[in-house]
């Protein structure tokens, strides 16, 4: 009885193939809409995620130069202000696990006939940890190199990529040129992807930080450096932390209360997660509107439905007189209705995982298509065709036979 | 003593107007027992589609008891109802009242549907019936491809698949001319002589003949009976 039930519904929908399709039409640009938007924002989620992690986590960022901007500045302004004891005398502050002091510039390195300018990265071996760094290959410098300022480099993927190209080479080992020196080639960075604003994080070469400010540099005030990376323990001394480490730096810069300090500590972990906010908070935002339109399409069945109902009047009252109960009449309208749902719904998944392959073949966007997102899509428009289904296939079976049949 | 499919006692029917109650039917009483072939008589408003209605379960009597084939209508869930309007009674309509959409396969099918069985089945005793009214080569044609009279066959044929006890046949002809007509009345007729129970609604007085017995209805009261028919099938 269900599948002869389930015939004549196909057949129903079959019998004004255009109204049939226009009412899907609603079904199927809300599913769409949700199935691509959910896509877009979990990639999004994810992409962002992955930037924190590849970060390294409850880390401050210390800053040479004064922490508000504003009117001009002289050159002064511009020049270092940290230097290798302000990092050695924060590692002695309670909660602090890692301190690196770094120093960046940019590069011309060759190999062979290759070359390409890149991020110069000078810093301790501590940093490697604070940034969460791992290598491929090779394995990384150590306290003795930074001591005697050895040229030795790690490099990231994207510089291996660019000097030793398609070749199957073994950059370990290999001896480049950065800025006309010599440097032999330690070990190979992990792939970390981009930054939250979109930069290249294996587009960068490590080196020892005294090799950097000796060797590649150039003649800076001796011992000064522009950054200073620094972890916490954990979450929970972050706060705590970043007080000492401005109390710490006051005092020794010799800055008096309410004069304008010459660094700046900034809270990468809060500004990281607050970005991952942002994304969480938009990826609902556009499930939500696109929610919105399937309502309207749920609403659109319904119309159509009463529709139907009011045009089949005679043939329910038919139904009824032949032996058909409330309950088949409600089972007939109401199978209708979800089947119109479903289809539609099936055709908006297609449409809507199709798009978000679009997007990602078109955009650098990352989408993520998970199972979760296509099932709830589906079991919404399942229980929207039931819910605005039932009310007009209750109309139907309530309807009284007598008037039914006599319905021109 | 032969059993009375119908047996319809004191049976009152008033519709709620704002004028107050609008009496349609008024006292009726009238048995009609196994095989009989009762026509149904009276002018316009005088109760007999009321009464009809009645009879087929689709409306319910304002007073007086309706006993259907030994069962009291009027105690029955709407589920029951619709099992006796599926099982004991098939329906005839002046209208012909076919699915437009459906084949005539599936129409003469549909009753078997609710009654729950499988579609072999359906199908198989669809296609015996419309042998029986003689449209077995327009089985898979659509209402709309065939004449007024060949509808009312596939009509009939949809009211007999489930093997009722009773026709109700309200106005059968009245949308058709006479030879047609006669054609039709032929079917009842010979179901009539198989043992099926018949009641027909009409106003022509031809029609009328083809049943044993007229009853005539005025002014919501039977005025006329031509008398119970005792001996069933073999009479006429």
């Amino acid at each position: 009885m269900f599948s002869a039930m389930l015939g004549e519904a196909w057949h129903a929908m079959g019998a004004n193939r255009l109204r049939t399709f226009l009412t899907m039409l609603g079904m199927v640009i809300g599913v769409s809409a949700v199935v691509l938007m959910m896509a877009i924002g979990q990639g999004a989620e994810a992409s962002v995620k992955r930037s924190i992690s590849a970060m390294g986590s409850h880390l401050f960022v210390v800053l040479s130069g004064p922490p508000r901007m504003g009117g001009a500045r002289t050159a002064t302004g511009n020049a270092p202000s940290l230097n290798v004891r302000d990092a050695t005398a924060m590692n002695e502050l309670y909660g602090v696990v890692g301190v690196a002091p770094v120093t960046m510039g940019k590069g011309q390195v060759v190999y062979a006939s290759n070359n390409w300018n890149t991020d110069i990265i000078g810093t301790t071996p501590e940093y490697m940890d604070i940034r969460g760094w791992s290598l491929s290959a090779g394995y990384p410098f150590s306290s003795s190199d930074t001591r005697s300022a050895t040229r030795v480099a790690l490099l990231g993927k994207t510089v291996v990529q660019n000097l030793f190209g398609e070749e199957d080479v073994d950059p370990v080992g290999k001896t480049i040129r950065i800025n006309q020196r010599p440097f032999v080639v330690l070990g190979v960075l992990d792939s970390k992807g981009q930054t939250l604003d979109g930069r290249d994080q294996d587009d960068t070469i490590i080196v020892p930080l005294t090799t950097a400010q000796r060797k590649l540099f150039g003649n800076q005030l001796p011992g000064t450096v522009r950054q200073i990376m620094v972890q916490a323990e954990s979450d929970n001394v972050m706060g705590m932390v970043e007080e000492a480490l401005n109390s710490l730096l006051n005092q020794r810069h010799n800055i008096r209360e309410g004069a304008d300090s010459d660094f700046s500590v900034r809270n990468l972990t809060a500004i990281a997660n607050s970005a991952a906010e942002t994304a969480r908070t938009m990826s609902l935002l556009l499930g939500a509107i696109a929610s919105v339109s399937l309502l309207v399409g749920g609403i659109g069945i319904m119309n159509i439905m009463l529709v139907s109902v009011t045009e089949r009047t005679r043939e329910i009252g038919i139904r009824m007189a032949i032996g058909a109960r409330e309950r088949d009449i409600l089972m007939q309208f109401l199978l209708e209705a979800i089947m119109i749902s479903i289809v539609g719904c099936l055709i908006g998944i297609v449409i809507g995982v199709g798009g978000a392959i679009l997007v990602s073949a078109f955009t650098q966007a990352e989408v993520i298509i998970s199972s979760a997102s296509v099932l709830i899509a589906f079991s919404v428009a399942a229980s929207i065709g039931v819910f605005f289904g039932f009310y007009p296939a209750r109309k139907a079976a309530r309807l009284n036979p007598i008037e039914a049949l006599r319905y021109q | 003593m032969q059993q009375a499919v119908i047996s319809v006692n004191h049976l009152y029917k008033a519709y709620q107007t704002a004028a107050g109650d609008f009496p349609v039917l008024k006292d009726v009483n009238l048995q009609v027992l196994t095989g009989d072939y009762v026509a149904i008589m009276g002018p316009s408003g005088s109760g007999k589609s009321t009464f009809m209605n009645i009879l087929g379960c689709l409306d319910m009597p304002s007073a007086g008891s309706y006993v259907l084939d030994g069962y009291a209508v009027a105690t029955m869930s709407a589920d029951q109802v619709a099992k006796v309007r599926n099982q004991t009674i098939g329906f005839v309509f002046q209208g012909f009242n076919l699915l437009a959409r459906a084949s005539l396969l599936d129409n003469v099918a549909l009753p078997l549907v609710y009654a729950g069985v499988s579609k072999e089945e359906r199908h198989a005793r669809a296609r015996v019936l419309l042998e029986k009214v003689g449209l077995s080569k327009h089985m898979h044609s659509h209402p709309n491809q065939i004449s007024g009279g060949q509808q009312q066959r596939v009509a009939i044929a949809r009211a007999l698949v489930n093997q009722p006890r009773l026709i109700l046949a309200d106005e059968p002809t009245g949308n058709l001319d006479s030879t047609t007509s006669e054609e039709i009345m032929a079917i009842f007729d010979g179901l009539n002589q198989e043992g099926i129970t018949i009641v027909l609604v009409t106003h022509e007085t031809d029609i009328a003949e083809h049943a044993k017995r007229q009853v005539r209805f005025l002014d919501g009261k039977i005025v006329q009976d031509t008398g119970v028919t005792t001996q069933g099938g073999s009479a006429g």
